[in-house]
C-alpha cells in the first residue's frame, strides 16, 4: 500500500511538473508557432500522468475499476491535435511573424 | 476546395458508432440506470444523425492488430519527446532552431492522413499546421530542428509506413 501511495504521488507530481514546464514554454518562447509546443506537452504527458495517478487511486482505494480516466485521456488525445492544428492554421493564414531564424518559412 | 456530395439523410447512418456512443455514455456515468440508458440511446441516435454530412468516406481497416502496436509506439514516443522538449524549454529560447517542414505524403486516404497529422501534433516538438489542397503535402512546424533528413525518415518509418499497412492504401 505504501508503494502504491508513493507511486500515485509520484505520478501526480510528475504530471504537475510537466504541466508547469509546458506553461513556462508558453510564456517564454518567442513566437506563436513555437509557443504551440508548450501546451502540447502539458496536455499529453502532463495530464496523462495526472490521470494515471487518479486511475490508480480510484481503482485501488475505492470500489470498482475507474474507467473515466482512460476515457478522458482518449478524448484529450483526439481533440488536442485538432485545436493545435487550427491555431497553427489560423496563424499561417494571418501571416503572423515567426522568429527570424526559422527555416523554410512557408510564405516566402 | 472539393465540394462534398450531399447524400440523402439516413435515419441511422452509423450503427456501430451509435453502439460505441451508448457504451461510452454508460461507462462515463458508471451506471446502468434506466434514465442513463434512455439518455444514452437518445445521444447515440442524435449525434451520428446530425453529424452525418461531415463524415469522411468509410475507411477499411486491414490489420486491426497493428493498431495496438502503433498506439504503443506512439505512447512511448510521446513520453520520450516530452522529456526532450521539456529540457529544451528549460534551457531557454536562445539555442532554438525552429523550422517549417513540407512533408510529401504518400498515403492518400483522408482518415489515414488525419491520423498522421494528429500523431505529428501529439508528439511534442512537431505541430502539423497545414495540408495542401491536393492532399499531397503536409506542412508542420518543428520546435528545434537538428537533422531534417533524419526527421523525415523517422516520420516515414515510424508513422506513415505503419499507417499505410493498417489502412492498406
Amino acid at each position: 500500500m505504501v508503494i502504491l501511495e508513493v507511486s500515485i504521488s509520484l505520478f501526480l507530481v510528475i504530471g504537475a511538473l510537466i504541466a508547469l514546464i509546458g506553461t513556462i514554454g508558453l510564456a517564454r518562447l518567442p513566437d506563436i508557432y513555437t509557443r504551440l509546443h508548450g501546451p502540447a506537452k502539458a496536455s499529453t504527458l502532463g495530464v496523462g500522468a495526472t490521470l494515471f495517478g487518479s486511475f490508480l487511486y480510484f481503482t485501488f482505494f475505492t470500489e470498482g475499476v475507474s474507467m473515466q480516466e482512460a476515457l478522458i485521456t482518449a478524448f484529450l488525445f483526439v481533440t488536442a491535435p485538432v485545436s493545435a492544428n487550427m491555431i497553427a492554421k489560423a496563424a499561417l493564414h494571418r501571416g503572423l511573424k515567426c522568429v527570424s531564424n526559422t527555416k523554410n518559412k512557408p510564405w516566402q | 476546395m472539393q465540394t462534398t456530395k450531399r447524400h440523402p439523410k439516413k435515419l441511422l447512418p452509423h450503427p456501430r458508432f451509435s453502439i460505441f456512443l451508448l457504451v461510452l455514455w454508460l461507462l462515463m456515468n458508471e451506471s446502468l440506470a434506466f434514465a442513463h440508458v434512455v439518455l444514452g440511446l437518445g445521444l447515440a441516435w442524435v449525434i451520428p444523425f446530425s453529424s452525418q454530412q461531415f463524415w469522411l468516406e468509410p475507411s477499411s481497416l486491414h490489420h486491426p492488430t497493428k493498431i495496438l502496436s502503433y498506439a504503443t509506439r506512439l505512447a512511448v514516443d510521446i513520453a520520450r519527446s516530452n522529456v526532450a522538449v521539456a529540457i529544451r524549454i528549460l534551457r531557454g529560447a536562445k539555442g532554438l532552431q525552429p523550422a517549417f517542414i513540407d512533408y510529401p505524403l504518400t498515403i492518400q486516404h483522408d482518415f489515414a492522413i488525419t491520423i498522421l497529422a494528429s500523431t505529428i501534433s501529439l508528439t511534442p516538438g512537431t505541430v502539423s499546421a497545414h495540408i495542401s489542397k491536393d492532399k499531397k503535402h503536409l506542412l508542420f512546424h518543428v520546435l528545434h530542428l537538428e537533422d531534417e533528413e533524419q526527421l523525415r525518415s523517422d516520420i516515414f518509418e515510424r508513422y506513415e509506413q505503419p499507417l499505410k499497412e493498417i489502412f492498406a492504401c
